[in-house]
């Protein structure tokens, strides 16, 4: 081949790929643009109106505008109208008050921010925040808040393993600590010190010492019930993620992996007077920290497979293992109950 | 220098563009887009890290075997840039998996009968800086793709898609750039495929075993960057809000002194500037381990981490191809490579045990006096290489 032939050879695959990427980008643009004319635009309603009642919070995954804007709903109707507020987080949470909003800001690096929002979602104070988040709660007196985000740093250190940081905040300021380093962990009466431990997903009590939590370590991981005084982790029972404590404070709803394959998770509620667990009525796979909806019913996201931004519904099922599940909110991800 | 480098360089910056852009976008496509749990994030995350080492040494032996670095590399940025528009179909965890996997088979494959190619068309004399040249493009790569990438998420917000299209796109460019450009060279003169036994004997070679121990020494003694800006970061309000950018402020330090460097280890001697690398990674375990910190000092120690990088990365190459026959070049610098990154990794899982039980600071101090007897150790192992004459090319 005479190099005049390779340059137009080359010109044809520049120009190809160049104009092939152009129009990709421009159909989806006007895709994009065609879906959100066509899509049924959410009844909106007034926000302080629906924050003076019993109402939930949740991120909006509803095409427009307003995709991942946090929005607010009556409990009474949980599918009608929402109220938009001004904060957009990929996870949030809320109680009478205060907000927690996680979320990231892609760019050029992307960098990770929580932040905690007063009453009328202006920033109250930056958190500190390192990875992907992933799950975060505030203490139902409002003296702590918690953090956990995938941290990247440490990943390729043990391939194939994933490492979390959670970390607990006093909301009136002073130094986090971190559940990996400043607990020590009990699972059956022993001390682990393993460095694959890994600590996630905490759930206040109205105490303002206990908490419960995800330990894991190998492939195993356990509920654990933990003390800011004595700061200590005592495992509960293994096989429990995400736990999530019933407003009465006596049952923990969890994700379990059951026997079921990586990546699959069944939800269930352990009861903390007897140890009893009970399976829910869901039989999809779950994988969020569930919210109680009362005491006896809780709330999960559930993504929805489909193309464009991803979506996702907020169902509830019955908290003692009757029923089935029902959708909630649609078109919502990370529900808080503020009442 | 050899217009080949120049296009060699110019196929890696293409494809690291490519790379890059998807390795920019993956945590946030596979959390916040997929769903994917955290578990999963983390195991498509080690396979990036992991999967190419292993591949590299393969990729270097059919180098020598087949005796055509430019079709083997094709094989492997072909591989690489097909990956990328595989991510659209795939959307289960599985499919992922397979996708990074095909991705970093085909960097593995592709490193070794690429850098045989550059040894190949440069005067030995100037294989430092050939190598800078060809790193520092790289580099440039690996510094635009996650620019192109937001730059496509700004226009489409949310449509990761076209970030795979796009990169798709740099990809098959890179890949036509190599095909149509880069010269077919028969690197061992024409001649026949290398047994493997003689290739094994030029591998344990008394030329090869001192530079692959010395380059195993200070490898177990390299620890990885990650702890390094972790334990930055744990002191430093800068450093925790910007942890991303450290990386990028390394990159940037690296790619400014890639061919300056490249051409000093042509000039003074390759093993002594790898050796002086290491010198700078000690003062980087130095800085991190010092109690306190501030903007200073952790732009001191990005610097200096950039400085190793640029003193080891393309040093490594052009220190060993002249130790090797044409025949089997390939192989010796796989061979060196995978040293390298399995000495590294060794070092990881072990820091990792040590960071936990010590704590970083004391940690780091332990780490940078094994490293300053490391580089007494290495710095012997390598005195005179740099003087030995080059192997002679086999006649046929």
């Amino acid at each position: 081949m005479s190099l005049r032939v390779k340059l137009s050879v080359f010109g044809v695959v520049l120009v190809a790929s160049a104009t092939g990427t152009a129009a990709f980008v421009v159909h989806t643009r006007q895709e994009r643009e065609r879906q959100v004319a066509a899509a049924p635009s959410v009844p909106v309603t007034d926000l302080t109106l629906v924050s003076q009642q019993a109402r939930i919070i949740f991120r909006s995954t509803a095409i427009g505008d307003d995709y991942g804007r946090v929005a607010v709903v009556p409990l009474d109707d949980p599918d009608g109208a929402r109220a938009f507020t001004p904060a957009r987080c990929d996870r949030v949470y809320s109680r009478q008050g205060e907000a927690v909003c996680l979320y990231s800001k892609a760019g050029f690096v992307t960098t990770y921010r929580a932040e905690v929002l007063d009453g009328s979602w202006a920033v109250r104070r930056d958190l500190p925040l390192s990875g992907v988040p992933s799950r975060t709660r505030l203490s139902p007196g409002g003296d702590w808040v918690a953090t956990t985000t995938f941290v990247a740093g440490h990943a390729y250190t043990s391939p194939g393993e994933f490492s979390t940081e959670t970390l607990v905040t006093p909301l009136a300021g002073g130094d986090s600590l971190n559940l990996e380093d400043d607990f020590t962990l009990l699972i059956d009466g022993k001390r682990n010190n393993s460095q694959d431990r890994n600590l996630w997903g905490v759930t206040f009590t109205g105490d303002g010492d206990q908490f419960y939590a995800t330990a894991a370590s190998g492939d195993k991981t356990w509920l654990v019930r933990g003390s800011l005084k004595t700061r200590e982790l005592v495992a509960l029972r293994e096989d429990a993620e995400c736990p999530s404590l019933s407003p009465d404070g006596t049952r923990i709803a969890f994700k379990t992996r059951n026997g079921q394959a990586e990546g699959q998770w069944l939800i269930a509620v352990y009861d903390l007077a007897t140890g009893r667990s009970t399976l829910l009525a869901e039989k999809r796979s779950v994988d969020d920290q569930i919210e109680w909806l009362d005491d006896d019913r809780v709330l999960y996201g559930m993504p929805r497979s489909g193309n464009g931004p991803s979506a996702s519904d907020v169902w509830t099922v019955p908290a003692d293992g009757s029923g089935s599940a029902a959708l909630f909110i649609p078109d919502a991800w990370s529900p808080a109950v503020v009442r | 220098m050899a217009a080949t480098v120049f296009l060699l360089g110019t196929v890696s910056l293409l494809t690291d563009v490519s790379s890059e852009m998807v390795a920019a976008v993956l945590p946030l496509y596979l959390t916040a887009e997929l769903g994917l749990s955290l578990i999963a994030y983390g195991v498509v995350d080690g396979l990036y890290q992991g999967v190419s080492a292993l591949v590299r040494i393969f990729g270097g032996y059919l180098n020598d075997r087949s005796n055509r670095p430019k079709w083997i590399a094709v094989a492997g940025y072909g591989v690489s840039a097909v990956s990328r528009i595989a991510l659209i179909p795939a959307h289960g965890f599985a499919a992922i998996t397979a996708v990074v996997t095909a991705d970093r088979l085909g960097k593995g494959f592709r490193t070794a009968p690429r850098d045989a190619l550059i040894a190949d068309v440069s005067e030995p004399s100037v294989l430092g800086r050939a190598f800078g040249v060809h790193r520092m493009m790289d580099t440039v790569g690996a510094a635009l793709g996650p620019l192109v990438a937001f730059g496509l998420l700004l226009l489409v917000p949310g449509d990761y898609n076209s970030v795979f299209v796009a990169s798709f796109a740099f990809g098959i460019v890179g890949v036509a750039v190599l095909v149509l450009f880069v010269p077919d060279r028969r690197t061992a003169g024409g001649g026949p495929g290398l047994p493997l036994r003689r290739l094994f004997g030029e591998l344990t070679s008394p030329r090869l075993r001192r530079p692959l121990l010395a380059v195993g020494v200070l490898g177990l003694l390299t620890v990885g960057d990650g702890f390094l800006y972790l334990s930055l970061q744990h002191r430093d309000d800068f450093a925790a809000r910007w942890f991303p950018l450290m990386y990028v402020g390394t990159n940037l330090v690296y790619l400014l002194l890639a061919i300056p460097v490249g051409r000093l280890a042509d000039r003074i001697g390759r093993a002594r500037v790898f050796v002086g690398g290491h010198v700078a990674l000690l003062a980087v375990y130095l800085v991190a381990a010092a109690p306190s910190g501030g903007l200073a000092l952790t732009l001191l120690a990005l610097g200096l981490l950039g400085a190793y990088y640029a003193a080891t990365d393309g040093v490594l190459p052009a220190l060993i191809s002249p130790r090797v026959p044409a025949a089997a070049r390939g192989s010796g610098i796989a061979a060196a490579q995978t040293v390298v990154v399995l000495a590294r990794f060794a070092m990881s899982l072990a820091f990792a045990v040590l960071w936990q039980f010590m704590g970083p600071s004391a940690a780091l101090y332990l780490a940078a006096v094994l490293l300053v007897a490391g580089i007494v150790v290495g710095a012997r192992l390598l005195r005179g290489v740099d003087q030995a004459e080059p192997v002679e090319e086999a006649a046929s």
